[in-house]
């Protein structure tokens, strides 16, 4: 049956564990082909393979049907039918021997005759005819097809050396690759990718500086000391998620009955990790291992990723008044004043993405430094307050005016406006824009 | 819309013809194993065979059933099963275990692999091992090109680059000198190759070999010249924001296979839809190579001509209400779908890139490509960190600084990696050093150790008999020196100019007239010159690797056709929308027309992710 375009498109984008089925088959009919077919498939295969070896034309050994080679490979394939007719169905004794006749690098037995040098050798693989490796047993000889295989750029063939010729003489092969750099990254690569981490190690035990270039894996003291702070907060994860785990599933705690947690803490990031803290263990004494304050020593996080991470969660949380605390500092004379090692127009940011009242955004909107951002930002999350108190220092009739087309008809913003707008000019006062926010405790 | 330049610029080759050579092969190998079979595709092959056959091809040569390569067992009844595999080690592992598995459970079946582009000895070797070799056939499908619209076509290999920057290995350059053999002699002869990079030049020694070794039958050219260029040779351009629309389209919502996925947020409604994405989009071919602020103006002004050509119909008699449904209708609701699709993608695109700030992040990489701000941009990028914003972008804005910087300073450097393992984690130490390896992001050296060291790696570059220990060297001589190129080549426009994006003058239109990407800046120089000539301090920066050969036949076929102003760049490594527009632009200049040939599209997203090693 034809199916439609939609149809196809529509199969090609599902990864469903069923299959399309182009004939739908009674499913008992197809149950008894399946088994007719698993019966004939022994006789099947056999009496096919010779037809398959007849009509292979594009494969690794590409040599033309009735060439030469080829009648020797038909001679070889119909020699090991007599043999496997015996062995069926016990597949896997005879496989071994089987496999020998189609492998293009192992048939030295069969082309004893060929005598290419090196260079021909690499040559031939390369255009995927078949070649003799075996042929070359002398270390020299080996080094030599290793060299020129990476003359040729072509990393098939260098990988395909050093796994036909060189793997024999494993030791040696340590040795005879520190001085030849592209054929020991194709060693590695190949390592990495069947996953053999016994040689792998071995190779790497030798620390050599060669080494540290193509193998990806830390080794200066510097990065040891994180892999010793990941260690430790691991061990911090673990206390934490156990102890969390029980307060969760007790319900005593009321942050986590109003925000259960979402996932295990195991295994995430430290900066996740002190966001978490932040959020479930905020006001913990700094002795306990939960306590945001006591992670930032241990890790040493810098003030600022502190401060952004206590912001984030504690906005995530809408407690306003911790913010409050964290950004208020006092000097030696008890006066108080708003520090940021970020700047304001950040913390508005994360303030406003947290969707924080408008009164709350307004405080800190007015700590913006740079006049043109804080009018901006004013603007943008409607803190007429502040955009009022600027135009009025600025003695800005028109932009008061305009100003007042933006305000809701009848609040309390129009009317101070109209106030401002009425009242007789004033000398200018000489005001500055954060004594405002100054207050003396 | 307006662009100036030449008119003259000749017709592209046909390379329709590619797919029909690779369906051709793909049956025939089919038709190699009689019988009904059951077909496993391995997933990123299916998109690429999507575009050159359909089920019903497969149907009509008995594929039975199509699954997915899933490295689970089987499920197949079918007594003969086909892969249709790359050639990795883990996929043939797969499938040893499920032919070892059937073996257990006493079931008999056919075995064959198909490789494509080609086999590997190595994952032969994995069915040798595994005592499986001959029951387990194999074959090789050489589906090397994929055209992905007029003038682009694509290996389709995005392993190429982590493979052979990253790994070092060269299984894939035979491949390309195959791939670049194929286009030979389908439509060359080139009269010339130029190209620059260390894999450039083995695989234009792959492909001159391979020209060699058969006969070539003279032909007329369709393609004039040619130039092969590294990826490596410019980083920076992949790791910008793209800002033209193509570009765009494809960071946001990941371009696959010249098809993209609109989600419900750009369809709106609840369903997603695919949409193939080129030339034959009439839409999206007029604003694809637009910066993205002149898409809206562009789409608005459509929308109105759509509805007064919809407006005609009103007063129409019956006859010609008829001549208008038959022969307009079609065409206006076609338009009408893909207008309003293109205009919700605009709206997804402002909402997100709103959301993100990305007026600030534009502005933090051009000022690390002017050099300017520097402190400003470090903070930007360490807030970024904090905020645990975007583990690829953070990343991303890390190597651009470096690069740009010609790397960090050793205070600046560790502060960051620390903060950028705290907010990611630890595993990604491998991340920071595969991005060393590449030379994406490292520390500077102390001053004079750099001088001496790097007159040493000169001296190595330059010698070739010392060429095991360039290798040896080659992360180190990986320097960057992008300030003096920029200096050298104009990369970075003055920044006091306007700079009209309705009326490009360079291609610097395609980063909002702040940078001329590097590798298209290069290859307009070389094209200009003829050659080489006259670039050797630009070269000598780029570490070498630069070549220039005409070929046999070149003399006499030069000037004559409009085939010399066909020019074919491929990309080892990738390259993206980003560039494809600008080689537009350069061709619409200067009256050539670029085909561009990669291993992949790629971007800074794919780019980042082939690095990272938090995964491994």
């Amino acid at each position: 049956m034809m199916k439609n375009k939609p149809d196809e498109e529509d199969y090609w984008n599902s990864s469903k564990f069923k299959a399309f089925t182009f004939d739908d088959e009674d499913d008992e009919f197809s149950r008894l082909k399946e088994s007719k077919q698993a019966v004939n498939s022994i006789r099947s295969l056999v009496e096919e393979e010779d037809d398959e070896d007849e009509v292979e034309k594009v494969s690794w050994s590409g040599e033309p049907v009735g060439s030469i080679s080829w009648s020797v490979r038909e001679t070889a394939a119909s020699n090991q039918k007599t043999q496997r007719e015996h062995a069926f169905p016990k597949i896997n004794a005879s496989s071994p021997s089987v496999s020998r006749s189609h492998s293009g690098y192992s048939l030295s037995s069969l082309f004893k005759g060929d005598d290419w040098s090196p260079e021909e050798t690499i040559h031939r693989m390369q255009q995927g005819k078949v070649v003799s490796l075996e042929r070359f047993r002398s270390l020299q000889d080996k080094l030599l097809l290793l060299d020129f295989s990476v003359r040729a750029h072509d990393g098939n063939i260098i990988t395909a050396v050093i796994l036909f010729t060189l793997t024999s003489i494993i030791r040696v092969l340590f040795r005879e690759l520190e001085s030849r750099q592209t054929a020991l990254r194709h060693f590695i690569h190949y390592l990495t990718e069947i996953r053999d981490h016994r040689l792998l190690l071995e190779l790497l035990s030798k620390r050599r500086d060669f080494l540290k270039s193509c193998l990806n894996l830390p080794f200066s003291p510097e990065e040891s000391a994180h892999v010793q702070d990941h260690y430790t907060l691991l061990e911090r994860q673990i206390i934490i998620e156990a102890t969390d785990r029980l307060a969760e599933h007790a319900g005593k705690v009321e942050i986590f009955q109003k925000f259960p947690r979402r996932a295990s803490i195991l295994n995430m990031p430290l900066i996740t990790t002190l966001y978490y803290c932040c959020f479930y263990h905020y006001n913990e004494p700094e002795g306990t291992y939960s306590s945001p304050l006591n992670i930032r020593h241990t890790f040493r996080i810098s003030e600022k990723q502190y401060f952004v991470t206590v912001l984030a969660a504690r906005a995530k949380l809408k407690a306003w008044s911790d913010l409050d605390a964290l950004f208020t500092s006092r000097n030696w004379l008890g006066f108080t004043k708003k520090k940021s090692p970020l700047s304001f127009h950040r913390v508005v940011d994360i303030l406003q993405k947290n969707s924080a009242p408008t009164q709350v955004l307004q405080e800190y909107v007015g700590l913006v430094d740079d006049a043109d951002l804080r009018i901006g930002l004013a603007q943008k999350h409607k803190c007429h307050d502040i955009v009022i108190n600027t135009y009025r220092d600025l003695k800005d009739r028109q932009l008061l005016l305009g100003y007042r087309g933006k305000v809701e008809r009848g609040s309390a913003e129009e009317r101070k406006i109209n106030d401002l707008l009425d009242s007789p000019v004033r000398k200018r006062r000489n005001y500055d824009h954060h004594h405002h926010y100054q207050h003396v405790t | 819309m307006a662009h100036s330049g030449r008119r003259d610029s000749p017709e592209l080759p046909d390379f329709s013809l590619l797919k029909r050579l690779a369906r051709d092969q793909l049956i025939y190998l089919l038709e190699q194993l009689p019988g009904k079979k059951d077909l496993f595709i391995e997933a990123d092959l299916m998109s690429p065979l999507d575009r050159i056959a359909n089920v019903s091809t497969l149907k009509q040569h008995e594929v039975d059933k199509l699954y997915k390569v899933e490295y689970k067992p089987i499920i197949s009844t079918s007594d003969q099963v086909c892969f249709l595999i790359r050639p990795r080690i883990q996929t043939v592992k797969w499938i040893c275990d499920v032919a070892n598995a059937d073996k257990a459970a006493g079931k008999f079946r056919r075995y064959k692999i198909i490789f494509t582009p080609q086999k590997f000895y190595a994952c032969e070797a994995v069915l040798e091992e595994q005592g499986l070799f001959g029951d387990v056939t194999t074959d090789e499908w050489a589906f090397y090109l994929l055209p992905l619209d007029d003038d682009i076509i694509s290996l389709e290999l995005p392993e190429f680059f982590r493979d052979n920057f990253l790994a070092g290995d060269q299984r894939w350059v035979r491949t390309v000198g195959s791939a670049l053999h194929l286009l030979h002699s389908i439509y060359g002869p080139f009269s010339k190759i130029y190209g620059i990079g260390r894999c450039a030049k083995m695989a234009y020694e792959s492909w001159k070999e391979q020209v060699e070794e058969g006969d070539t039958k003279a032909r007329q050219a369709e393609i004039g010249n040619a130039f092969l260029i590294d990826r490596d040779v410019d980083y920076i351009t992949p790791l910008c924001s793209q800002v033209v629309y193509e570009g765009l389209v494809d960071d946001i919502f990941r371009i696959k296979c010249g098809c993209v996925e609109f989600g419900h947020d750009v369809t709106s409604s609840d369903k997603s839809v695919k949409v193939m994405l080129n030339s034959q989009d009439k839409v999206f071919s007029e604003i694809r190579n637009e910066h993205f602020s002149n898409v809206f103006s562009f789409l608005s002004q459509k929308a109105r001509n759509l509805q007064t050509a919809y407006d005609k119909r009103r007063g129409m008699d019956i006859k010609q209400m008829k001549t208008f449904v038959s022969e307009e209708l079609k065409g206006l609701k076609q338009e009408h779908r893909l207008l309003s699709l293109h205009i919700g993608a605009c709206e997804s695109i402002m909402k997100k890139k709103t959301k993100q700030d990305f007026q600030e992040l534009l502005k933090t990489e051009h000022s690390l490509l002017e050099g300017f701000e520097i402190r400003e941009c470090i903070s930007f990028i360490e807030e970024h960190i904090n905020r645990q914003v975007s583990m690829i972008e953070s990343l991303r804005l890390l190597c651009l600084l470096s690069i740009t910087e010609n790397g960090l300073l050793p205070k600046d450097f560790r502060a960051l990696k620390a903060q950028y393992l705290q907010s990611y984690g630890v595993d990604h130490l491998l991340t920071f050093a595969n991005l060393r390896q590449l030379g994406l992001l490292v520390e500077q050296q102390p001053g004079e150790t750099l001088t001496v060291m790097e007159s040493k790696v000169g001296k190595l570059v330059n010698d070739k008999t010392a060429g095991k220990l360039t290798d040896a060297f080659s992360s180190l001589a990986k320097k960057s020196h992008f300030r003096a190129l920029s200096r050298k080549l104009n990369l970075v426009p003055k920044s006091d100019e306007e700079y009209d994006l309705r009326v490009p003058r360079d291609m610097a239109y395609i980063f909002s007239g702040a940078y001329i990407p590097l590798s298209c800046k290069l290859i307009e120089q070389v094209l200009e010159r003829d050659s080489w000539t006259g670039l050797e301090e630009v070269t000598k920066l780029l570490n070498g690797h630069e070549f220039a050969f005409t070929g046999s036949n070149g003399a006499d076929l030069r000037a004559k056709s409009d085939a010399q102003r066909i020019i074919l760049v491929m990309f080892l490594g990738g390259c993206t929308f980003s560039e494809i527009s600008a080689l537009r632009f350069l061709g619409r200049e200067r009256g050539y027309k670029f085909i561009v040939v990669t291993t992949a599209i790629t971007n800074s997203s794919r780019l980042i992710e082939a690095l990272l090693g938090n995964k491994v």
